[in-house]
């Protein structure tokens, strides 16, 4: 293995840390959700990176990377059905806008 | 004397994994400076092989290939779908970054740094054994063994969010809109 274990990490690190920042500052509801995609990639670089370095005869990291991968389609799903169903009512998709529940 | 590339030091694993260093952190910044939300989208999408590459790379190439299928084949898609479906959604001529933005860029750069700095300094208890050659078989037989539960609970989870999202996104009919 020619690559140590914590450059895995500082890759995965950087990547979480762009993503955070792009759920943080994103004015437009799509854009969050692809910050969290990134963070959610993040995650499933630092499993299968541990899987393959510490624990490679037992498959339970790759096994959760799945998991991790469905939820997260099933979560994209769902946001991007609730960002469609906000746009046809408000005509917006920024979050700034959304503040019905304030008053 | 003729040059003969296999002098070089340099081993091959370590040129794929800068390679897709640049895909992942590049397609990242992308997603995340991009003015207009349909590049940032296809800058998801480059972001998204790359990681897809590392996976190839960890020697977990049943992953490599459910990255591909299902992040750049089903959500990128329907993430750039939702973008097309309107103009306005694009968001074309206006700011992309709300108010916030210049406290979340220190959080998040401090934040990369004390993981970095974690990864570096912790002694993993790295080991040097060869992942096992049949993982896809391992792989069957821990979702139909072990991890049966989680495996019927994330099939439920994946009908409801299905059934979900097409009750929450369809068009309301007259009748229906008449009666609310």
């Amino acid at each position: 293995m020619a690559i140590p274990l914590s450059c895995w990490l500082g890759v995965s690190a950087a990547l979480f840390s762009i993503g955070v920042y792009g759920a943080l500052s994103r004015r437009n509801a799509i854009g969050i959700l692809m910050g969290i995609e990134l963070v959610l990639n993040a995650v499933n670089i630092n499993l299968v990176a541990f899987w393959r370095y510490i624990a490679p005869t037992d498959i339970s990291g790759q096994v959760f990377a799945i998991i991790v991968i469905t939820v997260a389609a099933a979560e994209a799903a769902v946001g991007l059905a609730i960002v469609i169903a906000v746009y046809r009512r408000r005509h917006s998709a920024v979050v700034d806008d959304l503040d019905i529940l304030k008053n | 004397m003729p040059f003969d590339p296999s002098q070089l030091q340099i081993p091959f694993e370590l040129i794929v994994f800068i390679v897709m260093t640049v895909f992942t952190i590049g397609g990242a910044l992308g997603v995340v400076f991009s003015p207009n939300l349909f590049h940032s989208a296809l800058y998801l999408i480059v972001s998204l092989f790359g990681v897809a590459g590392y996976y190839a790379l960890l020697s977990a190439g049943f992953l490599a290939v459910v990255q591909l299928m299902v992040y750049i084949g089903a959500i990128a898609i329907l993430i750039l779908f939702a973008i097309m479906f309107s103009r306005r959604l694009m968001g074309l001529g206006e700011g992309q970054s709300n108010r916030q933005w210049w406290i979340s860029l220190p959080v998040a750069v401090l934040l990369g740094a004390v993981l970095i700095g974690v990864a570096i300094s912790v002694q993993w208890p790295v080991t040097d054994v060869a992942p096992t050659e049949d993982s896809v078989l391992q792989l069957g037989l821990a979702f139909l063994g072990s991890y049966l539960i989680p495996f019927e609970v994330v099939s439920i989870l994946l009908s409801v969010a299905l059934i979900g999202a097409i009750f929450l996104a369809r068009e309301k009919t007259d009748v229906e809109e008449a009666q609310s």
